[in-house]
């Protein structure tokens, strides 16, 4: 074959020796870090995954990023993430399908409106331009929306979508070509101390690590576990479907609070949405589709978009969110386990968080800034078993506000 | 001409497109398909999956017979969502046996 020699993003051979750094999971947030790691200077990093590219999570999710948000730090960061993304095409070489249509989140009572304005208005503090508006004022945004079950809405112009695909070859590649290596199709077997340094035995072989990065989303517990630590995330199954392309007709992400609604239509025109499900806790990573939730997301689309009824379900698929007990991501050392570091947690939201938080994580690893989020979210707040306590949003003091606005 | 050799006529896939995500260090079919976008057309590819393993196979010089499949997605066929809302939900169709790619070793 006459195929040009393009720069391999995949590593081939054998593991190298040892590792300064190692991250496990090449999903968007780890190799975000490796990327982001490598530009400060870092050398030496190796990535591995046990499945290919954009296999798990960030290969499943409805590639929305929002920053309507009811704590200052999601919100603040979610606006440095789309900053990111806006340049990500440019600086990374790779085009990811934005398109800043807007986020509107429908209400249907008082109670949610109520709710949603507390958001807005912590919002427009933070100068994002979320308007609070009436059901007219959603029917001149997306026309064919039966307004009637809502009482009112809140609008965001500036929230967007993306197609996630290509963030993960965009990173790899980048991350690649300033020497990281990474590995995929290469589980991990056991995790072992030699000294100061991690052992991490594959299939492929072995290798020593200076320090371990978990970024494995909804597999983080495991591999915790074969450090010898502990992580109180557990994996929930979220299903999501994909209709037939239309002529572009829907500028929004559209979505519904109460019922975990959520749907918009990307740049290849496909509508693509899920819906939240009342599923018993797993305590393993479940991926298969159930007729049951498409049934319930085609009687949610189609009560918003009453048109939609006649448009064609393409496929369907799951993917694990990767639950936190208080819906905060869980980041840095994980106690009991020096040297071992997580970025984990972040309840269905990590795609979107990944671009900024992922900067952040390879600053403070090179010692060069600790963003605040350090604390907030910190693994240390489980060490001993601890519960957390289950904060209503304000500040009285007990710890970090709890965020309000998580879907799903 | 690879470039004028159309793969998959959902996505407008070519063995050009084909060739080059095998160029890149993706040679299997599940990075194929999200690489190139073959097969997440209409046909789920029905028609198209045959021929992107045979390229792949004849790029890598790996026997077609070692590929993967990629992971059927339900529906069968594009069924309107009129049809899924007239549905009873059925709470209880859980399909683990059926989970993504098949064998409990996650291919």
């Amino acid at each position: 074959m006459a195929a040009k020699a393009a720069a391999s993003a995949r590593a081939t051979g054998p593991l190298p020796a040892h590792a300064d750094i190692a991250i496990v999971g090449a999903g968007i947030m780890g190799l975000g870090i490796a990327h982001n790691l490598a530009l400060l200077g870092q050398r030496n990093i190796v990535v591995l995954d046990a499945h290919t590219l954009a296999w798990g999570a960030s290969g499943r999710n409805g590639g929305g990023l929002r920053q309507q948000w009811s704590t200052e730090m999601n919100i603040r960061l979610m606006q440095e993430s789309l900053e990111i993304c806006g340049a990500f095409a440019q600086q990374v070489g790779i085009n990811i399908w934005m398109r800043q249509g807007g986020y509107l989140f429908l209400a249907r009572t008082k109670t949610t409106l109520e709710r949603l304005e507390r958001s807005v208005a912590l919002q427009n503090r933070c100068d994002v331009p979320t308007r609070q508006i009436s059901v007219d004022d959603v029917q001149a945004i997306v026309p064919e929306i039966n307004v009637e079950p809502y009482v009112g809405a809140c609008f965001n112009p500036t929230d967007a979508i993306v197609f996630p695909w290509p963030f993960l070859w965009g990173y790899a590649r980048a991350a690649a070509r300033r020497g990281v290596a990474i590995f995929t199709e290469t589980p991990l077997t056991a995790i072992d101390r030699r000294g100061d340094d991690f052992v991490l035995t594959t299939p492929r072989g072995s290798l020593t690590a200076g320090r371990v990065i978990c970024a494995a989303g909804a597999w983080s517990p495991e591999v915790a576990r074969l450090a010898g630590g502990t992580l109180p995330d557990w994996p929930a199954r979220h299903e999501i479907l994909s209709t037939e392309p239309l002529k572009p007709f829907l500028k929004p992400m559209v979505s519904v609070l109460e019922s975990g609604l959520y749907f918009s239509q990307s740049l290849r025109g496909e509508v693509v949405g899920g819906i939240s499900q009342d599923d018993p806790r797993d305590s393993t990573v479940r991926m298969g589709s159930r007729l049951g939730f498409v049934e319930k997301l085609a009687r949610g689309m189609i009560q918003v978009i009453p048109r939609l009824a006649e448009v064609k379900v393409v496929r369907q698929w799951a993917g694990p969110y990767d639950m936190s007990p208080d819906g905060t991501p869980i980041v840095g050392e994980l106690p009991g386990v020096p040297g071992f570091f997580v970025c984990c947690g972040f309840s269905g939201h990590g795609f979107m968080m990944a671009p900024v938080v992922s900067r952040y994580y390879a600053l403070a690893l090179r010692g060069k800034e600790k963003h605040p989020l350090f604390d907030a979210w910190s693994a240390q707040r489980f060490a001993g078993g601890g519960i957390v306590g289950d904060g209503d949003g304000g500040n009285d003091g007990s710890g970090a506000p709890r965020e309000d606005m998580i879907i799903g | 001409m690879a470039k004028k050799i159309i793969l998959c006529r959902c996505e407008d896939v070519t063995l050009h497109d084909v060739n080059n995500a095998v160029a890149s260090g993706f040679g299997e079919l599940e990075e194929v398909k999200r690489y190139t976008g073959f097969g997440t057309g209409p046909c789920q590819g029905k028609e198209c999956l045959r021929e992107v393993a045979l390229a792949i196979a004849a790029a890598t010089g790996k026997p077609p017979a070692a590929m993967q499949p990629f992971t059927t997605r339900p529906p069968l066929c594009p069924t309107p969502l009129r049809l899924f809302a007239a549905g009873a939900a059925s709470t209880d169709d859980d399909d683990d046996d059926d989970d993504d790619n098949g064998s409990g070793d996650g291919r």
